[in-house]
């Protein structure tokens, strides 16, 4: 509790917690949409989308480490994934897309061991990190430091999130995608190509992934097996908001940043990650009774 | 032959096995051990996972209980668990043999009791999710065991507990640890096949078919499924607190809560053997540790690669699994597959 007696002391902390909570949460945001962008147009639980973020961290890491400039990562990350998810999909998804949820459940769950593995071969098992050297804007005395990349990144997310929702909402393939979501028969029967659908959905979602993660490499850190936290973060923020609400991601993205900020000020690292998991727990609990009063439940 | 006579005949086939086993290749045991492990995990995994239809990718926090349960009490009955523990490792415990075995009963008493209860608290939360939210909502715990555990001084923090040593000869503690395995082995396969074959298997198998028309008939669905998931991590307890002992060491991410080891296998193995069969998990559980024992060495680090392949070759290509493949191929033998169910995730899409 000496902790919560310092941030009544100094209000300033808290201020920095928030801000801090809102940029990380931000990239959050991204992810969600990805994950709530392939549930509600292929019915698919992406299990491995945290292990696309990792994978396009260390896209973003491996462009800084060859000496590059980190401006490049997040558009070359997002090609590469883009890529990984479209042969993902032309190799397994679309196997698996109109069948039981639970065959899509377990498939993307192997690829995402699958992933995971690969990358610790690849890169090894340590903790990486982007470093960027923009350095820190102080604010309150210098008790408020807000590092400069956070802020670039966050504007960085802003930007595709908008280009996401244009996208969706003007072009022919955008309509296409929604149609599919709405109908899937119906749109085969006026002539869209759902499987291209699907594909460039799974796709998409690997590059906005891919994009987010190599911002993550540089405003935190990556590790080989970091991912099955951003796949528990983004479906607890899908599930928050529900699908196809796209103000409900922002702003349940964001409270999940801020909220995490605080957990880990007060309670210490070591307890961040496995309340994030209680946390998914008690979400999910507490949607269940709310409905069952109504004889409902979650589907 | 009737199938009963050939039923009987398999199983005492098992047993034979079971017994012969360590006599022919004594030093193999520990191996034997394993693979009986690795058999009661798949096993107790199908209960939801194939039975019920309710996959879980958290049966590993019971296991974890259990490791953790059965050594703390056998330290606890003799000695202050704070003090060993904080001296990490550098004190050693010596047991007589009547203190380790007593120590080692009340813990593998005290195991499936904690697991179970465990079970019973977590279930009557999550188990009143459907399906898919269900598996995600597990997805994470064994991790968040892991870490707790890991967190948590008493028992060890992340540096773990050092199980006391067996006052006896090697092979002697090998083989008790076998018999062990053994009849815990054989009492979870009996108990579930008592169970499948009741009402309490239809309730599971109706579950699993159409829920929203069992409890319209009445069925008390989250009650059947709590009930389902408290046996399994019951025997999963046990289970933990024997691996525990076998290792020597308990480390919580990689031993107690070892959800990139065992955590994953008992899910690829039951699918393997075929999901909602009684003895598909056993021959997938045992090909599969057999075959992870002697080609294991040869992919040279990218063993989990390979693992998390398998994963998604399983399930996309071989859902139905060795048993379930038999069963559709020669179903004069291995008896008619039920009718497949609706694939309800096919018909019902999000709406959105």
């Amino acid at each position: 509790m000496d902790m919560l007696q310092l941030l009544f002391d100094t209000p300033a902390l808290a201020v920095q917690l928030v801000l801090d909570g809102i940029l990380i949460g931000a990239i959050f945001a991204l992810a969600a949409y990805g994950m709530a962008l392939v549930w509600g147009v292929m019915n698919i639980i992406n299990v491995c989308q945290g292990e696309f973020v990792i994978l396009g961290g260390y896209c973003g890491y491996t462009v800084w480490a060859a000496g590059w400039s980190p401006a490049l990562g997040p558009p070359l990350a997002a090609i590469l994934l883009f890529g990984l998810g479209w042969a993902l999909y032309r190799i397994v998804i679309f196997r698996v897309v109109d069948r039981d949820i639970f065959i899509s459940l377990l498939a993307t769950y192997g690829l995402a061991i699958l992933t995971s593995q690969l990358i610790n071969q690849v890169w090894g098992a340590n903790v990486l990190s982007t470093d960027i050297g923009l350095g820190n804007w102080f604010f309150f005395d210098g008790l408020v430091a807000i590092a400069k990349i956070r802020v670039v990144s966050a504007i960085v997310t802003v930007a595709l999130a908008a280009a996401l929702v244009l996208f969706m909402r003007r072009t022919r393939l955008g309509q296409a995608i929604r149609a599919t979501a709405q109908n899937p028969r119906a749109a085969r029967i006026l002539g869209v190509d759902t499987h291209g659908v699907y594909a460039f959905t799974y796709a998409l979602n690997a590059a906005i992934c891919g994009a987010a993660g190599a911002l993550v490499s540089m405003i935190w850190v990556i590790q080989p097996f970091g991912g099955l936290i951003y796949t528990v973060r983004a479906f607890m923020v899908v599930c928050v908001a529900g699908l196809g609400n796209l103000a409900g991601v922002v702003a349940a993205a964001l409270g999940l940043g801020i909220f995490e900020q605080f957990v880990g000020f007060l309670l210490g690292a070591q307890f961040q990650i496995s309340l994030i998991f209680v946390l998914l727990v008690v979400i999910l609990v507490a949607r269940a009774f709310k409905l069952a009063r109504a004889r409902q439940v979650l589907r | 032959m009737t199938p009963n006579a050939r039923s009987a005949l398999v199983g005492v086939a098992a047993l034979a096995a079971i017994v012969a086993a360590p006599i022919l290749l004594p030093s193999y045991v520990t191996f034997f051990t394993f693979v009986l492990i690795m058999v009661v995990l798949s096993l107790t995994w199908d209960t939801l996972g194939g039975q019920m239809g309710y996959n879980s990718f958290g049966n590993i926090a019971f296991f974890g209980i259990g490791v953790y349960a059965t050594t703390i009490v056998q330290i606890g009955l003799y000695h202050d668990v704070g003090a060993y523990t904080a001296a990490y490792g550098t004190e050693t415990i010596t047991l007589t043999r009547e203190q380790y075995l007593v120590g080692l009963a009340a813990g593998l008493a005290a195991a499936p009791v904690l697991a179970t209860l465990a079970a019973a608290a977590l279930g009557s939360g999550m188990l009143g999710l459907r399906g898919h939210y269900f598996a995600i909502g597990t997805l994470g715990l064994g991790i968040a065991g892991g870490e707790l555990a890991a967190a948590w001084g008493y028992i060890g923090g992340s540096f773990g507990v050092q199980v006391p040593v067996f006052p006896g000869e090697v092979m002697e503690r090998r083989m008790l640890f076998y018999v062990l395995t053994a009849a815990l082995a054989i009492a979870t396969f009996l108990t579930l096949r008592w169970l499948y074959s009741g009402r309490f298997g239809l309730a599971l198998n109706a579950i699993r078919d159409d829920e929203d028309k069992a409890e319209a008939l009445g069925l008390r669905t989250t009650r059947c499924k709590t009930l389902a998931w408290c046996v399994s991590a019951c025997f999963l307890g046990i289970a933990g607190g024997l691996v525990g002992q076998i290792n020597g060491y308990i480390d919580p991410r990689e031993v107690a809560f070892a959800a990139p080891s065992f955590g994953i296998w008992m899910v690829l193995t039951a699918i393997l053997g075929g999901k909602g069969t009684l003895w598909g998990p056993v021959v997938g559980a045992v090909l599969f540790y057999f075959a992870k024992e002697f080609f294991w060495q040869e992919f040279f680090g990218w063993q989990r690669v390979a693992l998390g392949l398998l994963i998604v070759v399983v399930v996309v290509f071989f859902p139905v699994g060795i048993l379930g493949w038999l069963r559709q191929r020669f179903p004069k033998w291995f008896g008619q597959q039920p009718a497949p169910a609706r694939e309800p995730g096919a018909t019902k899409r999000a709406a959105s």
